[in-house]
C-alpha cells in the first residue's frame, strides 16, 4: 500500500492516485470548481496537462489516447457546463466500450442541491452513459475511489467512469494510501470462456458447410487480434468485420471479406446470410450490421457467439452457443484445443463455399468510376494509403467520408482505426488524432474528415498549435453533410433540407490563421502529388489541412436501405 | 408474462436512481418496485414486478446483473416463492356502510386500524390479486383513498437470496 505519513489536500491525494496509475495524459479544461486539482497539476511533471479547447474535445481525445493505446484515458472538467460539454464525449466513449475516467468538480458539499453557481447534477446526467460514475464527499475516499474508478473502467466490457469532486473536498486534508487491490462484491466479470460450450463450438465450426466469422470492436479492444488470427489461418475460415472491428483481423487477407453491414462488401454481407455456422467474435449484431433482424433469421443458421458482456448475447439475435468470457481467453482456449486435438474438417464443403465466396467477391462491389473532371473521394483514400504505406494511424468523423475511409484503406493492425461507431458522433475526427498523435509522436496520423464534421470541433486546430501536433487532415469537401443528402437522393425524392453547406470558410486560410499549413487541391491530377507533400520530411513537423474538392454528388455503395435485410443491397452497378 | 424480481444492491444514494434509470432508459415496464435496507445496513433489497415476454426479462436479469451497484438479482418466478403486499384504504363508514364494511374487513381478513366518525382505515395484506379482489369487492363509492406498498416477495423454502 502507497501510503504518505503527511496530511495532503484533496487535490494532492487525486494527483498522487494518477501517478499510481501511471498516467502520461490528462485531456482538461479547468474552471472553479477544479481550481485546487490545477493548483496541484502545476506542481506536479509526472503527467502531462493537455489544454484542449472544448470540454468534449477532452473527452475525445482521452477516448482516443485509449484506443489507439490500450491504457485508460482520462479527462479533467470544470463542474456545470464543464461536465455537461463533457457529455457528448463521454456517450461516444461509452457506445465504443472504451475505458476512460473523467474526473469533474463539482460545487461544495455544502452548497450541492441550492442552485449553485456553476452546479449541475454530473452523476444524474451522464448515470446512462457511463458504466459507473461515483460523487466523493470525503477526502477520505478520494485515493479508494480512485483505484475502483480506474478498475472498473478498465476490466470487463471496459467503459467510461466519471468520479464527480466537491470543491471542498479536494481541499480538505487527509492521509494518501493507495490500495493495491480492490475488492467489489458486487462486480465480478467473467473471463474465462465454458470449457464445453468452447468445445461446442468448435465442433460446429469445423463439420460446417459454411463457416463464416464476423469480428467486432471486441477482438481490439480484447487485445485478442493475435488470436484471432490463429484461428481463422488454423481452420481456414472467411473472415469479415464490423466497423468497430477493422484491423482486428489484417485487411489484406485473402480470407479477409471486408466489412459487412450497411456500407458492407457485396462478398462478406452475402457470406453473412448464406452461411450455416456463424462464429460472432467481440460484436454485437448491431442494426447496422445484420440490417433488418426478421430478413437475418430467414435463413437457418446455427449462431456462436463469444462477448465478455452476457446482455450481449441473445439481446437482438437468438444465440445457439453462448460463450461468456474474454475474447483472448476463449480463442486462446479455441487455439489449443485445436492444436491438441487436430480436429477434421469439412475441406470439401470449405472449399465449395470458398468458391461461391470468390463468385461474390468477382462483382467487385467496391469498384467506382475514376473521373479526370472531379476528385473521385474514394480516390483520395487510395491515394492516401498509398502514400502512407497502409501504416498510419486512421481517425475520421462521421459520414461518407466515415464509410470510404473503411472501405478503402484496408488496416493491417488494431488500434489503428479510430472513429465513433456506437454513437456516430460528428466532430470527433480533429480531437480523435490529438489523441492518437500524443500517444505515438513519431507516428503518421490522418483525420479524413467532411467539412461539415470538421467544424464541430474545429477550434482544436488551435491545441494541435499548442501540443506541436502534426496531424495530417484530408478534408473530403463535397460542400454537402454527404451521407444526409445521400440519404435524402435515395429515400426523399431528392429533397436536399438543409444539407448544403453554405458559407463554409476557406478551409486554407483558416489553417493558417491557427499557424498551420493549408493545401487546397481541386483537380484528381493533383491529389498523390500534394499528398506526398503533406507528408513529406519537409511538412513532417506541421499540420497540414488538407482540403480536396470532391465530387458533390458521389455516394457510398454498397448500400443496405434502412429496414433491408443483408443481401438486400444496392450496388453502384445496379444505377 | 408477470414476474418478480427481487435484488440486493449496495445501499447507496444513487443505486436506486440506476435501477429506474435502466428500465426507462430501455422501455421495460415497472408495475411496482419497493426497496428497503436489510438487516444488513450495507444493503439494500429490493423488489420489482415487471412483465414481458422471455427475451425481454432474460434482458433485464442480464441488464441489472451489469449495474455495478447490484449485488445478486434473483427472478423469483424461477421457482416457488410467497408475494405479499400491504394496503390501507380508507373508506366510507357511515350509516348501512358501517356494517358493510366491517363484513368485507373479516372476510378479507383485514383489520381496521382507525376509526372515525365518517370513515374506517383497513389495514390488508395478501397477494396482488388478493388486494384487487378486495378493491372490486367494495362499493366504488366508499372509497375515499388506497394506498398500496408494492409486492414484496420471498423464495420458499431454502431459495434464500444472500451475500
Ligand atoms: C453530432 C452529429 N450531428 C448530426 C449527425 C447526423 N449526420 C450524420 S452524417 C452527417 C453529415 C456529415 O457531413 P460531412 O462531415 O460533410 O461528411 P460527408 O458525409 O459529406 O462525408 C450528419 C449531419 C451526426 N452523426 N452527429
Amino acid at each position: 500500500m502507497e501510503q504518505s505519513s503527511k496530511q495532503l489536500t484533496g487535490a494532492e491525494i487525486l494527483i498522487r492516485c494518477l501517478h499510481e496509475e501511471k498516467v502520461k495524459f490528462v485531456f482538461g479544461y479547468p474552471g472553479g470548481a477544479v481550481l485546487n486539482i490545477y493548483d496541484a497539476i502545476f506542481q506536479q511533471n509526472k503527467f502531462k496537462h493537455v489544454l484542449v479547447r472544448h470540454e468534449q474535445a477532452a473527452i475525445h481525445a482521452a477516448d482516443a489516447y485509449s484506443r489507439s493505446t490500450g491504457e485508460v484515458g482520462v479527462a479533467l472538467v470544470t463542474s456545470g457546463p464543464g461536465a455537461t460539454n463533457a457529455v457528448t464525449g463521454i456517450a461516444t466513449a461509452y457506445m465504443d466500450s472504451v475505458p476512460l475516467v473523467i474526473i469533474s468538480g463539482q460545487v461544495p458539499t455544502y452548497a450541492i442541491g441550492e442552485d449553485a453557481f456553476q452546479e449541475c447534477d454530473t452523476v444524474g446526467i451522464t448515470r446512462p452513459c457511463v458504466k459507473h460514475n461515483f460523487l466523493v464527499k470525503d477526502v477520505k475516499d478520494i485515493a479508494a475511489t480512485m483505484k475502483k474508478a480506474f478498475y472498473v473502467a478498465a476490466s470487463g466490457r471496459p467503459g467510461p467512469v466519471l468520479v464527480d469532486i466537491p470543491k471542498d473536498v479536494t481541499a480538505h486534508l487527509g492521509l494518501f494510501e493507495y490500495p493495491n487491490t480492490v475488492q467489489l462484491r458486487s462486480y465480478n466479470p467473467v473471463t474465462k470462456g465454458h470449457l464445453g460450450q468452447i468445445k461446442k463450438a468448435l465442433k460446429l465450426l469445423t463439420e460446417a458447410k459454411r463457416p463464416m466469422v464476423y469480428s467486432g470492436g471486441g477482438v481490439v479492444l480484447g487485445d485478442a487480434s493475435a488470436h484471432l488470427i490463429k484461428l481463422i489461418q488454423s481452420l481456414g475460415l472467411p473472415i469479415t468485420s464490423t466497423l468497430m472491428g477493422l484491423g482486428g483481423y489484417p485487411s489484406t487477407d485473402k480470407q479477409f471479406l471486408g466489412m459487412l453491414g450497411m456500407h458492407g462488401t457485396y462478398e462478406a454481407n452475402m457470406a453473412m446470410q448464406e452461411c450455416d455456422v456463424l462464429l460472432a467474435v467481440g460484436a454485437r449484431f448491431d442494426d447496422r450490421v445484420i440490417g433488418n433482424t426478421e430478413h437475418f433469421l430467414s435463413r437457418p443458421r446455427t449462431i456462436i457467439h463469444i462477448d465478455i458482456d452476457p446482455s450481449s448475447i441473445s439481446k437482438r439475435v437468438k444465440i445457439d452457443v453462448p460463450i461468456v468470457g474474454d475474447v483472448k481467453s476463449v480463442l486462446s482456449d479455441m487455439n489449443e484445443i485445436i492444436a491438441t486435438e487436430k480436429p477434421a474438417q469439412n475441406t470439401a464443403a470449405l472449399k465449395d463455399w470458398f468458391q461461391q465466396i470468390e463468385q461474390w467477391r468477382s462483382k467487385n462491389c467496391l469498384s467506382y468510376a475514376q473521373s479526370t473532371e472531379f476528385i473521385k473521394p474514394q480516390y483520395v483514400i487510395q491515394k492516401l494509403y498509398e502514400v502512407t504505406k497502409g501504416d498510419a494511424y486512421i481517425t475520421s468523423d462521421v459520414g461518407q467520408h466515415q464509410m470510404w475511409a473503411a472501405q478503402y484503406y484496408p488496416f493491417d493492425k488494431p488500434r489503428r482505426w479510430i472513429n465513433s461507431g456506437g454513437l456516430g458522433t460528428m466532430g470527433v475526427g480533429l480531437p480523435y488524432a490529438m489523441g492518437v498523435q500524443l500517444a505515438h509522436p513519431e507516428a503518421q496520423v490522418a483525420c479524413i474528415t467532411g467539412e461539415a464534421s470538421i467544424q464541430m470541433c474545429i477550434q482544436e486546430l488551435s491545441t494541435c498549435k499548442q501540443f506541436h501536433l502534426p496531424i495530417k487532415v484530408i478534408t473530403l469537401n463535397n460542400r454537402y453533410m454527404g451521407m444526409v443528402r445521400q440519404w435524402q437522393e435515395f429515400f426523399y425524392g431528392n429533397r436536399y433540407s438543409e444539407s448544403y453547406m453554405e458559407a463554409l470558410p476557406d478551409f486554407v486560410k483558416l489553417a493558417e490563421a491557427y499557424g498551420h499549413v493549408g493545401i487546397r487541391v481541386e483537380n484528381p491530377a493533383d491529389v498523390e502529388d500534394a499528398l506526398k507533400e503533406a507528408f513529406s520530411p519537409k511538412l513532417k513537423e506541421r499540420l497540414v489541412f488538407m482540403d480536396f474538392m470532391t465530387d458533390q454528388k458521389e455516394n457510398v455503395f454498397p448500400m443496405i436501405p434502412n429496414g433491408k435485410g443483408l443481401s438486400e443491397m444496392i450496388l453502384a452497378e445496379d444505377l | 408474462m408477470r414476474h418478480i424480481i427481487s435484488l440486493l444492491m449496495e445501499n447507496e444514494s444513487g443505486a436506486l436512481s440506476r435501477v429506474a434509470g435502466l428500465f426507462s432508459a430501455r422501455g421495460y415496464n415497472i408495475e411496482s418496485l419497493t426497496v428497503a435496507p436489510t438487516e444488513d445496513p450495507t444493503l439494500s433489497r429490493m423488489t420489482i414486478v415487471t412483465s414481458g415476454s422471455d427475451e425481454v426479462i432474460e434482458q433485464i436479469i442480464k441488464q441489472l446483473n451489469k449495474l455495478i451497484d447490484v449485488v445478486k438479482v434473483l427472478d423469483l418466478n424461477d421457482g416457488k416463492f410467497i408475494e405479499r403486499e400491504l394496503m390501507l384504504v380508507k373508506v366510507k363508514a357511515t350509516g348501512a356502510f358501517r356494517e358493510e364494511m366491517k363484513r368485507m374487513c373479516d372476510i378479507f381478513r383485514g383489520r381496521i386500524i382507525d376509526v372515525a366518525d365518517g370513515s374506517f382505515t383497513i389495514e390488508l395484506t395478501g397477494s396482488g390479486t388478493k388486494l384487487d379482489a378486495f378493491i372490486e369487492s367494495l362499493d366504488k363509492a366508499a372509497i375515499l383513498e388506497t394506498v398500496r406498498t408494492g409486492a414484496s416477495g420471498i423464495g420458499r423454502g431454502d431459495r434464500i437470496l444472500k451475500v
